[in-house]
């Protein structure tokens, strides 16, 4: 018998934790962004779950900050497949709190959605979460367990961490209690475009290359011109060739300048890349060593 | 391409951290923006090279300040030749349960000796929970020659005590490195300065290293994860037994058991991603059909008829406690393995593993965190395992607390 290929693992891994959520929760729920991770994810559900539908809706927090691009994908997908989708606006969350948005000259909401997730987390009393989050993103995740239990307030401890062994998961909770599941912990961005081209999965365009009039930000990274900047008349606007190489926040996430206009392209790209996903596209990690670690333990993914 | 998962044991003392740190620099798999940030610390923590590569894998806060690995981190990297998963995990007695998670889906176990100090309690327990865990290969790794001047006597010497000492042990295959990590000594390249040492790099080990195969159990066993039913119109009577693979293959036609209602009926087919498959391999996730309407559900085991595992109400197992609450005599428990769930009491505690000896020690009755016993477990309902020898997925388990739900400690049935 020949041992399966490194993607046949890694899929066959990814289908029996999405197998596992659905046997061990009565209320799950995968939390979809609309980035290259949570559509593998939705691909992966298919091959977990059809014919049936899936045990569980799609939740997209919304920061408002989307490029139409990907709010256009994701209500397509959700067509295309028949699957329920509940969407929950930030906007909405910061009127009813009274939160303050984000400020300056980028002002994110990258924090605030913690806010509106562990708010529809509470609304449809959700057990169990399933997100995208890789280990290699970031040494915070790289920590993390695959079943990743949070307490009533949404947090992380990292010294509290259930073991984990085997293909054995433990997502036994109390109510108030949730899991944040993540099937795709082992898989690296190179992966996930192996896996997309090999399964022709379908992608939101600015993932590839486009010409987009952009902000040159003191750092030298290239963030979107768009109405939720505050620019003043010593920005220097410009106009790249640019792809994606994360969907989020647009006033947090940097576009890159690059030719790639197809999924081989891509990861011929990605191969001589000399710079970790999260660092050539967020402005949020940059700002300390414990930040990912620090915004875990709040609550946030 | 092949995947190869394995694990680092070891303290920072011994230089763990470096030595990933090394593979991952050599072999190009970090990021410059990441380098960049790490020579930014590493100024801070006061260590003489230019970048401290221990800061690459000591993910979490307190791990930074101490200068000690506490958890399990995971790392990837790949050549041409292989992807490879690394469970950095740590070396101190206080977070052995970490470790024994990191260790438990390895395909090899690194261990990593400081060429100065040689055998000690440590490389002893990392190696014992090694064969507990039935790690198909351990790669001794003797490091810091550097600093012995890379004596061929040394290493020589260091290798003869292991093969003494591991001699009580199920370690299966055993091979040695010298090397030094932060000099780069035999982790990628081979090393000038030991040309007395024939053998690979510790990077075309790994490249090269065969891989014990799941898929080379040849008992077929299946768990039920999930039953999928539609009820749609067009779907009406559609009954599928979601699940993996665990072991060996399953054939439309097979006559099968089930387990616990010991039902037998027979396969009538197998879909794997929504397309009809005559057969179905170890690790693949695929949807069974049964001829017969009868009681499967969750957790239910589905064997051939004619290979048929130990089905009972009662389990002998080692045991890694894993709570920081001892064991109460009388504890409600659970008992997982894979999906399968069901209660369990432990029912006599035949002994305590010194993990510095190997040696079966009589129990005081108590079980506390990091502790290695032997136990009878009984359970509510039947449970149907293979020894963890001939079977590592249906062979293991953990304990749950009812109460608290904490996973409490881990076993290998056998």
């Amino acid at each position: 018998m020949k041992k399966l290929d490194y993607l046949d693992e890694l899929e066959a891994e990814a289908i029996y934790i999405l197998r596992e959520v659905a046997g061990q929760f009565d209320k799950p729920a995968l939390l979809f962004s609309g980035g290259k991770d949570s559509i593998c994810l939705v691909h992966l559900a298919l091959k977990a779950f059809r014919p049936g539908k899936f045990p569980f809706p799609l939740v997209h927090v919304d920061t408002g900050h989307n490029s139409p691009e990907v709010i256009e994908f994701r209500d397509n997908l959700v067509e295309r497949l028949g699957e329920k989708l509940i969407a929950r606006q930030v906007e909405d969350t910061i009127k009813v709190r009274k939160l303050q948005d984000g400020k300056g000259k980028f002002p994110s909401r990258n924090a605030l959605q913690t806010y509106t997730l562990l708010d529809v987390i509470e609304e449809f009393e959700f057990d169990a979460c399933i997100g995208g989050a890789r280990r290699d993103e970031e040494k915070a995740r790289a920590k993390e367990r695959i079943f990743s239990v949070r307490d009533e307030f949404g947090q992380w401890d990292p010294k509290k961490q259930r073991p984990e062994l085997w293909n054995i998961y433990n997502g036994k909770v109390d109510k108030g209690e949730n899991v944040r599941v993540f099937p795709i912990s082992n898989w690296t961005e190179l992966d996930v475009w192996n896996y997309i081209k090999r399964e022709n999965i379908e992608l939101p365009s600015i993932y590839f290359t486009h010409e987009r009039e952009c902000v040159l930000t003191d750092a030298g990274q290239l963030m979107a011109n768009n109405e939720f900047l505050s620019l003043d008349e010593t920005d220097v606007i410009v106009t790249r060739k640019v792809r994606y190489r994360t969907v989020g926040d647009m006033t947090c996430t940097a576009a890159i300048e690059s030719e790639a206009y197809t999924v081989d392209e891509i990861i011929a790209e990605l191969k001589d890349s000399k710079i970790s996903e999260r660092g050539a596209t967020r402005m949020d990690d940059r700002i300390s060593e414990a930040a990912m670690e620090d915004r875990k333990k709040g609550g946030y993914f | 391409m092949e995947l190869l998962r394995f694990f680092t044991a070891g303290n920072v003392d011994d230089g763990k951290s470096t030595l990933i740190g090394r593979l991952l620099f050599d072999s190009k798999s970090i990021s410059t923006d990441i380098i960049e940030t790490l020579t930014k610390q590493s100024k801070t923590t006061g260590v003489d090279a230019d970048i401290d590569l221990a800061l690459l894998t000591d993910g979490l806060r307190a791990e930074r300040e101490q200068g000690i690995t506490i958890d399990v981190a995971y790392k990837y990297f790949s050549t041409d030749k292989r992807k490879f998963i690394i469970a950095d995990t740590p070396g101190h007695t206080q977070y052995t349960r970490n470790m024994f998670t990191g260790a438990s889906n390895a395909d090899l176990a690194i261990i990593l000796v400081d060429a100065r100090n040689g055998i000690t309690d440590q490389t002893k327990r990392h190696s014992i929970i090694s064969s507990i865990l039935g790690i198909p290969h351990v790669l001794v790794c003797v490091n810091k020659m550097d600093l012995v001047d890379y004596k061929e006597s040394v290493f020589k010497q260091i290798e003869s005590d292991y093969l003494e000492f591991s001699k009580p042990l199920n370690l299966s295959k055993i091979s040695f490195i010298p090397a030094s990590a932060l000099a780069g000594d035999n982790v990628v390249t081979p090393s000038e300065n030991m040309a007395w040492f024939k053998g690979k790099s510790l990077l075309e080990f790994l490249e090269d290293v065969e891989i014990f195969e799941d898929t080379e159990i040849k008992d077929a066993r299946f768990q039920v994860q999930y039953v999928i039913r539609p009820q749609t119109q067009e779907l009406h009577d559609y009954r599928g037994y979601a699940g993996s693979v665990l072991s060996g293959s399953f054939k439309k036609g097979d006559q099968v058991k089930i387990f616990p209602s010991e039902a037998v009926t027979t396969i009538e087919k197998i879909e794997k991603n929504t397309i009809e498959v005559d057969e179905a391999f170890a690790n693949e996730p695929i949807i069974i059909h049964l001829t017969d309407d009868i009681d499967v559900s969750r957790g239910s085991t589905i064997v051939p008829v004619n290979d048929l595992p130990v089905a009972e109400k009662e389990l002998e197992a080692t045991i890694c406690w894993m709570d920081n609450s001892s064991y109460q005599s009388g504890q409600k428990l659970l008992i997982q393995q894979n999906s399968f769930r069901t209660k369990a009491a432990i029912k006599e505690i035949d002994g305590k593993i010194d993990i510095h000896s190997f040696e079966n020690k009589e129990s005081d009755g108590s079980i506390n965190l990091n502790d290695f016993c032997k136990i009878r477990i009984k359970t509510a309902e039947t449970i149907s395992y293979d020894s963890y020898r001939k079977n590592r997925k249906t062979g293991s388990f953990i304990l749950i607390n009812e109460n608290t739900n904490s996973t409490v400690a881990a076993g290998v049935i056998g």
